[in-house]
């Protein structure tokens, strides 16, 4: 058996050189998002927001890639021009749900006794509340804004990652490498901020980009509940439920936001697991 | 053993054996690994007769496990097994199909595997798993093989099989898990029973029980390829021995000439690298110790004892509410440059000693001076200033090694404390890697990049790094091979002998206690049962545990071979 291991393990080149075709297609996708953000005006072929009743409703065409709303307004360019918001709203969201769930996770994992299970056991019950009846109550008291959006999906993915990084944490802390350092006088500051956090929070590239993905579905839903931001901005979810109304006319006001978000989506996913892979090849 | 006069000679109670049961000629295995073919066992021959031990002796990467899976059909996907000749019971091995091999398997060869933890199915009752050999191959009702079932565990030696039958494999013991997966090896009676290293991973006076059923099982006729790194095992059982190394035979012959009298250097290294109270006060290996470490180094002035335990106690609590003391008052005594033996089975409480030792477990009760000071009284934050007295290594040094850092850095590290200059860090690393004779080239290379012998080098180094006086090394050689064990266990030495550091040192191999340590402390349930010199404790052992712990020790005196 450790023969084994010893003659395959050193051999193994590091797979660079072959890109999975998958990433590639992620990764492609995630620029040209991130061009669409930045400047949206290359990408689009229409003013997002001219009203061209005559056109209204149409399908997809050369004129309008994918189709037209109730309007007449470009849907290919409304989308392009959404892209900066939803994303912002996805980056908002997992950034907010990290952050807080690094508080969160470390209190429960390094503070002394008492506070460490009272938020143990925060977290929990965060964790049995429903993320979406958490998230309408949070744009109930202070109304529905992307700000909202960005607080109401972070604090609903939040829970899930605090536990995450608990756990991680929890390890490093018992890891014989902390042993170590205690064993050298090392102090507890020293102790982890060298070795407990990095070596818990490595993952978290991973998983944040996970997280982006997963939070612009979630917000997505809100916009489409109609509790995300207001109408006349292209933002996806927006579109979505402004399309809501003519499913059975114009069935591309739906399908087409809806793979866009589907596509966005799995890219970031597809990209998180790579990291998340790749960052576990470097541990083991 | 008395077992041998119970059981008449197969032969003369009239059974007709074929004369071979399993033969290897010119036995190869390579692996393609990225498409590049790497031979891992070039060139392994023998015989397997009925009633015979072949053991197979060599270290991690020699090629012996690779062997020994190839020889049930296992080597895996990617390998390439090839020979002049490989027949099973006279039919050509080589030529079978995975269909036919999993007829063979269970049936014909039994394999018993190193690891009882991880080759048992942790949710399934050790019966079922017994009961899947039998049910696999058809034979008997339900009903038949779960007495069956008993039948085996009672024949390996497990007491109250009807209970144990029923309990999962973390219910159980490592011996217990160990019976249990030799039970199922054995299950179908094959007449060829494989073991991979099946005692590595437990206590000896449960090694001695496991190789006792490998005993009977040869005495009642059974053929046994026994794999180990373990020559005082091999010694137990073998009839005919094969050295291996780098995939290559250096030596194969009979147990008797191969210990007795061995040719090739490399089995005669293996042979004298085995510590023992023969051997205190000789070298193990024939690898020169680095000069560094033999230079003698200003050392600290000391008088008396450097570390005294008084009545310590520690308790923990078990999930039903039961309190366990994991050490009940042990006391003990640590001089200048000496060295203080712990021995005692897994969970007699030698590793918790160790940590309260350290102050890096909460004692329960009970204080530890360190250089006659107050230690274990002090809270956490004066402690530090301490620690650089009283260094630690552990059993696993790569558990021990932030997998982020490189060997610099970690040594580095272990100099934080030190009034050192930037330059003067870094002169001292080097210097440390001389001590334990290690190349300048490891620095930057990390933990993982190492071998089991380079880490445990670094650390040593890193131990020694902020000068302590005492050094607390737990299982410290335990998981090296025995060559390397040899290298270290000398390097240890000579370092004792020019920084007059002193050691506590705690293993279950009572081996190396006796090589290494100037008095010995046996423990067992958290107790110590008797404390003495080594002459002491081998040659006039007085509490019946400590009899019974020398009594399992295999016999490994080269000298009985040559006779």
């Amino acid at each position: 058996m450790t023969a084994i291991r010893s003659a395959t393990v050193p051999t193994r080149p590091i797979q660079l050189r072959r890109l999975p075709w998958g990433l590639f297609v992620a990764v492609l996708l995630v620029l040209l998002l991130a061009v669409a953000a930045i400047a949206p005006q290359l990408l689009a072929t229409h003013d997002p927001y001219a009203l061209d009743y005559p056109a209204a409703l149409q399908g997809p065409s050369w004129a309008h890639w994918f189709g037209t709303d109730e309007s007449g307004r470009d849907l290919y360019s409304r989308l392009v021009f959404g892209a900066g918001q939803s994303l912002l709203i996805g980056l908002g969201a997992a950034g907010v749900g990290i952050v807080l769930a690094l508080i969160l996770g470390s209190l429960a994992a390094l503070a002394v006794k008492p506070a460490a299970v009272v938020v143990d056991r925060f977290v929990e019950v965060m964790f049995a509340f429903p993320a979406l009846l958490l998230a309408l109550l949070l744009i109930a008291i202070a109304g529905p804004s992307a700000v909202t959006e960005i607080f109401a999906v972070g604090l609903g993915t939040a829970p899930g990652y605090a536990r995450m990084i608990r756990g991680q944490i929890l390890a490093a802390k018992n890891s014989g490498y902390v042993e170590a350092a205690t064993a050298l006088g090392h102090s507890r500051a020293r102790i982890v901020s060298a070795h407990i956090l990095p070596n818990a929070l490595r993952p978290l590239v991973a998983v944040f980009a996970l997280s982006v993905g997963q939070s612009i579905v979630w917000s997505s839903s809100l916009s489409f509940l109609g509790l995300g931001v207001a109408p006349p901005a292209p933002e996806w979810g927006a579109l979505l439920d402004a399309g809501r109304g003519y499913i059975i006319q114009a069935n591309w006001l739906e399908v087409i936001p809806g793979l866009v978000i589907v596509a966005v989506a799995l890219a970031a996913t597809t990209i998180g697991r790579h990291l998340q892979a790749h960052l576990e090849k470097g541990e083991k | 053993m008395s077992i041998a006069e119970t059981i008449d000679d197969p032969v003369e109670l009239g059974l007709d054996w074929p004369a071979t049961r399993l033969s290897a000629r010119n036995l190869r295995v390579s692996f393609l690994v990225d498409g590049v073919r790497r031979d891992i066992v070039r060139g392994l021959s023998f015989e397997l007769t009925p009633g015979e031990c072949v053991a197979i002796v060599g270290e991690s990467g020699s090629g012996k496990s690779v062997t020994a899976r190839a020889l049930v059909g296992l080597a895996g996907r990617n390998s390439i097994v090839e020979a002049d000749s490989l027949e099973l019971h006279h039919e050509d091995a080589l030529a079978f199909t995975p269909r036919k091999w999993r007829r063979v398997r269970g049936r014909d060869v039994g394999f018993i595997l190193q690891d009882a933890l991880v080759s048992l199915d942790p949710l399934r009752p050790v019966r079922s798993e017994i009961a899947e050999a039998l049910a696999l191959h058809h034979r008997g009702t339900r009903s038949e093989r779960s007495r069956r079932v008993i039948d085996l565990l009672t024949r390996v030696g497990v007491p109250f099989p009807e209970v144990r039958a029923r309990q999962r494999p973390d219910q159980l013991s490592g011996g217990l898990r160990q019976r249990a997966l030799i039970a199922s090896a054995i299950a179908l009676d094959p007449d060829i029973v494989i073991a991979d290293e099946p005692t590595t991973a437990l206590d000896v006076s449960v090694q001695a029980q496991v190789l006792g059923e490998l005993e009977k099982m040869k005495l009642r006729g059974a053929s046994v390829i026994l794999i180990s790194h373990d020559l005082s095992v091999v010694a137990q059982l073998a009839d005919q021995i094969l050295v291996m190394r780098g995939g290559e035979v250096l030596e194969q012959g009979t147990a008797a000439q191969v210990l007795g009298s061995p040719k090739h250097d490399y089995t005669k290294a293996l042979i004298a690298a085995v510590p023992s109270e023969r051997t205190r006060g000789q070298k193990l290996s024939p690898t020169a110790v680095p000069d560094a470490a033999t230079a003698p180094v200003r050392s600290h002035r000391q008088v008396g004892s450097v570390l005294e335990a008084r009545d310590l106690v520690r308790r923990f609590v078990s999930p039903d509410g039961a309190v366990n003391r994991a050490v009940d008052r042990v006391s003990f005594t640590l001089g200048a440059g000496e060295t203080l033996g712990i021995v005692g089975e897994s969970g007699s409480g030698k590793s918790t000693t160790a940590k309260l030792a350290l102050g890096l477990e909460r004692l329960d009760g009970g204080t530890v001076r360190l250089l006659g000071r107050d230690w274990s009284t002090l809270p956490e934050r004066r402690r530090r200033r301490l620690r650089p007295r009283i260094s630690f290594v552990n059993q696993d040094p790569l558990s021990s090694f932030d997998p982020r850092w490189n060997v610099e850095r970690i040594l580095l590290d272990a100099l934080r404390g030190s009034r050192l200059s930037r330059f003067g860090r870094r002169a001292r690393v080097l210097e440390l890697l001389g001590l334990v004779g290690l190349s300048s080239e490891v620095l930057d290379r990390f933990p993982l990049k190492l071998s089991g012998g380079q880490r445990q080098r670094v650390a040593i180094a890193r131990a020694l790094a902020p000068r302590p006086s005492v050094i607390v090394l737990d299982e410290a050689v335990s998981a090296l091979d025995v060559t390397i064990q040899a290298q270290i266990l000398d390097l240890l030495v000579a370092l004792q002998r020019s920084s007059g550091v002193s050691y506590l040192f705690i293993s279950h191999d009572l081996g190396v206690i006796s090589h290494l340590s100037d008095r010995v402390l046996v423990m067992k349930d958290g107790r110590v049962v008797e404390e003495g010199t080594p002459d002491d404790i081998f040659q006039r052992p007085q509490h019946p545990y400590t009899r019974e712990l020398i009594a399992s020790i295999p016999a490994f005196d080269p000298a009985a071979f040559s006779a």
